[in-house]
């Protein structure tokens, strides 16, 4: 008997345990629940709310317990542009949001207004939903473990002070950011203190200031993301133990842009990127414990620029092509290595045709070294005295550093299929 | 004078060193567009070219126009014809068929290319335009240096000379100059020493209108805002009008006084 009853039990729990716990609330026009804010008030942990196609002027909503909040095709919560108040803030765990379309937040120079705020969650999810004309886009704070995948953030920023990011992550951990594209705001991924993170396949492009902006994070890894027509490219600052791998940064030109800004960063790995078009390919400064290798450079205004206070870092099996500098220097002091990468401009010979050049490489042409203590003199770019004098110090170097130097050059480039 | 133009004109015509000329501005500009995948880029390549190119020719050119043609120009002196005319209208026979292999060896290739229905249409034209400045600048100094001297060889020496010295030395004492006065300003110097030399002037008015201008940083903010605005391209203009005007103001007064 008492078998009996509990196989009934058993039984009754596994027939109506899906209408109990899983059966969606819907949010329509017409259904018993008009507003996104009663059926979040209403609903129990674990239930998952549908929101029917429309839009709903709503902003301020607080999520405060275990849901899922997924739209169907067409479903837009508005923030209407006024007001100072968030659009939607979770501050629960396990919080799934699905195929939402946020648009219009408020600026505001005193809150970061943001169209989604995670704020100390765990195992959030956030997936597949358009941010438009947005502050900040996605924010959040103090978290860990989300993933935030498929989304697309945008926004019409103009200047600067007045535009926020798209998303933008603080102070939290194993944040898992996939397959997003970001345009058209200040910085298109911004991450401070961030840890164990993974940035991958996302896209960035025409935002006003950094695709990527990477500050006090350790322990992060980038792959395959792709950067372009960005004001000032990315620039990874204050972090150690950085993975960049696959990514391909293009087309950051302008007289203030760089295809990647390294500063104070400490055993970063860089392999198999690719620098297309930028005006600095890869600025770096006071970086120490850099391995780069495999990454391929081309048609860059400079290549590489060293800054001060770089050492220790390895430059091996790349390929420089067509840029108008390969490598910059401004100090005498040389604690990196140049090893077996492909140089474009590199005359040399292999007569024993093992693939090295038997000739050592100096990356360093005069005039980039003149240019860098001489900043005006950059208006003698393409003058026949600078090519004169480029070949003169090239024959017999007495000004560039010597110890600056490709002892391996290849003979062919290592990175062809990237 | 329009006669002598065009005597001057067809006898250049009919030489072989037009043909040549022309035959290699053709060649390369085929050459650099089959090579490079973008009409821009073969632009960038062709700055070096035409900055370095144009104005050796037509010092070489000048010069041995001259002295080649000068049994001929003391037959003329003989009929009832003005010597600014004979000058002037050789001068231009030779400024016209030089520029115009140029433009026509150039064109060729860029228009079969498909230049004109490019947005690089500006910036080649821009281009073509220098060229035929530094052509004129050049054919009108090494006149006035052959007219000043009857001695061939000093003649070409002193052309090579002026060449070497407006296409290199200028540049390198600029430079030495820029790096001595280092720790002042020199944004506006350097936009100064530019403005003055044709040949630097052409090429930074060529350069800014490029991608290749955002390398130039902040001095070059300094040029594209000098450049940018009317009074800029005015005043480069003006100079590079000067820098025809008077040498060939010079070719007409020493002409006048010479004894031949």
């Amino acid at each position: 008997m008492k078998h009996a009853l509990a196989g009934f039990f058993f039984l009754a729990f596994v027939f109506f345990a899906p209408t109990i716990f899983a059966s969606p609330t819907r949010v329509c026009q017409t259904c018993k629940k008009r507003t996104i804010g009663e059926a979040i008030r209403q609903a129990q942990p674990g239930d998952e709310i549908l929101i029917a196609k429309g839009v709903y002027y709503e902003k301020g909503l607080i999520i405060d317990k275990a849901l899922t909040l997924r739209g169907e095709e067409g479903a837009v919560i508005d923030g209407s542009g006024k007001g100072d108040k968030t659009i939607l803030r979770v501050e629960a765990n396990k919080v799934t949001i699905e195929n939402i379309i946020f648009r219009n937040v408020t600026k505001n120079h005193v809150k970061d207004l943001a169209a989604l705020k995670v704020h100390k969650a765990r195992n959030f999810e956030i997936l597949n939903s358009t941010f438009e004309n947005v502050f900040f886009g996605i924010m959040i704070e103090k978290s860990k473990k989300g993933r935030i995948e498929g989304n697309r953030v945008s926004s019409k920023a103009i200047s600067q002070g007045n535009s926020g990011n798209g998303i933008h992550v603080w102070h939290s951990s194993k944040i898992d950011i996939r397959k997003n594209e970001v345009w058209g705001v200040r910085d298109g991924i911004y991450l401070e203190f961030v840890k164990k993170s993974k940035i991958i396949d996302n896209k960035s492009h025409h935002n006003l200031r950094y695709g990527l902006h990477f500050m006090f994070s350790n322990h992060d890894e980038y792959i395959g993301n792709e950067f372009y027509k960005n004001g000032a490219g990315v620039a990874v600052m204050f972090s150690k133990f950085i993975l960049m791998r696959k990514n391909y940064f293009h087309d950051n030109w302008g007289s203030a842009s760089y295809g990647l800004l390294l500063k104070e960063i400490y055993d970063a790995d860089i392999e198999y990127n690719v620098f297309e078009r930028n005006t600095i390919a890869i600025n770096t400064e006071g970086s120490t414990r850099i391995n780069a290798r495999n990454n391929r450079f081309l048609a860059n205004g400079w290549a590489l620029k060293v800054a001060g206070a770089c050492y220790k870092n390895i430059y091996t099996k790349n390929d420089f092509i067509r840029n108008s500098f390969d490598l910059s220097y401004n100090s005498k002091l040389n604690d990196n290595l140049f090893l077996g990468n492909y140089w474009g401009s590199y005359t040399g010979y292999d007569l024993d045709r093992d693939g090295v050049g038997d000739v050592d490489h100096r990356p360093v042409k005069l005039f980039s070294y003149i240019v860098n203590k001489t900043p005006e003199s950059i208006v003698l770019l393409r003058s026949l005295f600078v090519d004169i004098i480029n070949f003169s110090e090239k024959v017999s170097p007495v000004f560039t550093p010597d110890e600056i130097v490709d002892s391996k050059p290849a003979m062919r480039e290592n990175n062809a299929k990237l | 004078m329009i006669r002598i133009l065009k005597f001057s004109f067809a006898d250049l015509a009919r030489s072989r060193w037009s043909y040549i000329y022309f035959a290699f501005y053709l060649v390369l500009g085929f050459t650099l567009l089959f090579l490079n995948e973008s009409l821009g880029k073969a632009i960038v390549t062709l700055i070096n070219v035409i900055i370095v190119l144009t104005p050796l020719i037509g010092t070489m050119f000048g010069t041995m126009y001259y002295y080649n043609s000068k049994e001929f120009t003391e037959l003329l002196l003989a009929q009832p014809v003005k010597r600014s005319t004979i000058f002037l209208g050789q001068y231009l026979g030779l400024s016209l068929s030089l520029s115009g292999s140029l433009v026509v060896g150039l064109g060729i290739p860029f228009f079969v290319y498909g230049i004109t229905k490019s947005g690089e249409i500006w910036d080649f034209g821009l281009l073509l335009v220098a060229g035929f400045f530094l052509t004129f600048i050049f054919v009108a100094l090494s006149f006035n240096i052959a007219l000043s001297n009857e001695n061939r060889i000093k003649g070409f020496g002193y052309s090579i000379l002026m060449w070497l010295f407006l296409a290199v030395i200028y540049d390198g004492l600029f430079l030495l100059s820029l790096m001595v006065f280092n720790d002042y300003p020199l944004d506006k110097a350097s936009l100064f020493a530019t403005v003055l030399n044709p040949i630097d002037l052409a090429r930074i008015l060529v350069l800014l209108k490029l991608d290749i201008s955002a390398l130039l940083g902040y001095t070059g903010a300094v040029f594209r805002k000098f450049f940018g605005t009317q009074l800029g391209l005015v005043t480069s203009f003006t100079i590079l009008i000067l820098w025809v005007v008077l040498p060939v103001l010079r070719i007409v007064r020493k002409a006048k006084k010479k004894d031949f």
